[in-house]
């Protein structure tokens, strides 16, 4: 209520998750790469390809086709803003980030949201056969993940009473068995299938090709290029990054800073990074293990998500 | 002590229901049977930490009986049976599979509405978690009725029977030895009844299509 203090150690908080994210964004894709190069007997590229190739693309000229309109340019910077407020005010590292308060769920998802739906209006804008098949996939694919998630939400706030993230992750805190009640099991599974929808990893998207019969997100962004292909792609990855964390920390709370102080920040930034890059390996290990699902497939997938969050919220009930 | 047993008593009785939607979920028949049989072993499982909490010895021996029928014996049985029969692997539905899930989630409400009002007139850990079982015995019913396979028909059934067992042990903790006997040994009995008219079946449907094959060919 009061603007006058500024919480200092919020600030620094929220400075660190957005420096965490954003490099670590890149290099989570990096990472999985790699472990998917390793387990089908390649050597693959450095963990850190994704960074130089951002690097790369930042010195290029911009380049925008003839009939694009403002929406091919503003569309990479809504991806990206959208995705460091998302970053900015959830609990990663601390559980009292810069606006830690307005941090509710709905909020990130909306935020998260945005950013998906700016992607898609690029992707039209240039008129191209090829944007607007992605977009529409893309876009069916996230009204279809879209009800698993919202009930997923209402399960994990029912042993907290609300659906604030950092007050979720100090109650969680405060109870540890928490963690392994059935329901708090059941919408994990059921986000865990939300994330691997919205990041378009393997059984629904498969990010490594080109190939006009399986892209989505590919397809999407096919009219950008130089610092624009870059933001949408950093976008991308620090949505990404986002997402892997908050399941981790969902999951595993400890070690997530409770107090502004140096020491426990820099504890908590060591914990996350681990959390972050279990949480990684897990889903390069399910990309490894499974073939992409045909489009017309997914609706069981995400439909399997969706009843698995039902569950959840009717064993929190039970539970209660 | 208590929280443990609380913790996972809802875990096991979780994981019946959850095992309960993932045959839906699921297309080919040996996976089917495989969540069958977690679900026959979460089935024990809560037999156990029931028994276990009350010190009830009978219901610790029912435990093991559960975990050797439901959690061993009779997957193995249906395993045979799909894997001489090689079409059995896809099954069918009636209603696709997105759709049966959905109808699975509103099973699985109607179950919380009404199961609700039968707990609360004596609520205690064990029986508020009885809606879990209603559920898995609705579940059971729609996978009976909308699925074609014999093999997920025998499936259906024997996840309303699994549902009722984990009603009857979180409510009564168990209905005596020798009744939860003659219904295990029941549901083993059908089975095997079931796997001998399934495999003659096979038999009459597979010479019926050759003679259909020999005419078109002649």
């Amino acid at each position: 209520m009061t603007l006058a203090i500024v919480p200092v150690g919020g600030v620094v908080a929220s400075l660190i998750q957005l420096v965490l994210v954003a490099l670590g964004g890149p290099l989570l894709v990096g990472l999985m790469a790699k472990v998917k190069a390793r387990a089908e007997g390649r050597v693959g590229a450095p963990i850190g390809q994704p960074l130089r190739d951002l690097r790369k693309l930042l010195t290029k000229e911009r380049l925008h086709a003839r009939h694009a309109s403002v929406v091919l340019a503003l569309a990479p910077m809504v991806i990206v803003a959208s995705a460091v407020v998302a970053v900015a005010i959830s609990p990663l590292v601390s559980t009292h980030p810069l606006l830690g308060s307005s941090a509710d769920i709905l909020v990130i998802v909306y935020l998260l949201l945005t950013g998906s739906a700016a992607a898609a209006l690029g992707g039209l804008d240039t008129g191209t056969a090829f944007g607007g098949m992605g977009s529409s996939r893309a876009m069916t694919i996230g009204a279809l993940a879209e009800p698993a998630l919202l009930v997923a939400v209402i399960a994990l706030s029912i042993q907290s009473g609300t659906s604030n993230l950092p007050r979720i992750m100090v109650d969680t805190l405060a109870h540890p068995d928490w963690v392994l009640a059935p329901s708090r099991l059941l919408a994990l599974g059921a986000l865990l299938i939300v994330v691997i929808a919205e990041t378009g990893r393997i059984p629904v998207d498969n990010p490594a090709t080109h190939l006009e019969l399986t892209m989505v997100h590919e397809a999407m962004i096919l009219e950008y290029a130089g610092p624009e292909l870059a933001m949408v792609t950093l976008g991308e990855a620090m949505r990404l990054g986002l997402l892997f964390s908050l399941v981790a920390n969902l999951f595993l709370p400890w070690g997530i800073a409770t107090h502004a102080t140096a020491l426990s920040l820099l504890g908590a930034t060591a914990s996350l990074i681990a959390k972050t890059v279990l949480v990684a390996l897990g889903v390069a290990l399910i990309e490894v293990r499974s073939a992409k699902l045909r489009l017309f497939r997914l609706p069981e997938l995400l439909a399997g998500g969706f009843v698995l969050s039902v569950l959840a919220v009717v064993t929190g009930l039970v539970t209660r | 002590m208590s929280t443990t047993y609380i913790a996972s008593l809802e875990l096991a009785s979780g994981a019946v229901l959850l095992s309960a939607v993932m045959t839906l979920w699921r297309r080919g028949v040996r996976s089917i049977v495989t969540m069958l049989s977690l679900q026959g072993i979460a089935l024990a499982a809560v037999a156990m930490v029931l028994a276990l909490h009350e010190h009830e010895r009978a219901l610790l021996v029912t435990g093991a009986l559960v975990f050797v029928v439901k959690g061993l014996v009779v997957p193995t049985l249906l395993r045979r049976v799909s894997r001489l029969d090689p079409r059995s692997r896809e099954s069918r539905p009636l209603v696709n599979v997105p759709a049966s899930l959905v109808f699975a989630a509103v099973l699985i409400v109607l179950a919380y509405v009404v199961g609700t009002r039968i707990t609360s007139l004596a609520p205690s850990h064990a029986t508020h978690l009885a809606p879990l079982g209603l559920a898995t015995v609705l579940v059971g019913y729609f996978m009976l009725v909308t699925r074609r396979r014999a093999v997920s028909k025998i499936v259906g059934l024997i996840l309303v029977d699994n549902g009722i067992a984990l009603v009857t042990f979180l409510l009564t903790s168990g209905v005596p030895l020798i009744v939860e006997l003659g219904s295990s040994l029941d549901v083993l009995l059908v089975v095997v009844v079931l796997q001998f008219l399934m495999v003659s079946m096979r038999h009459h449907s597979d010479t019926d299509q050759l003679t259909e094959m020999k005419a078109l060919h002649d």
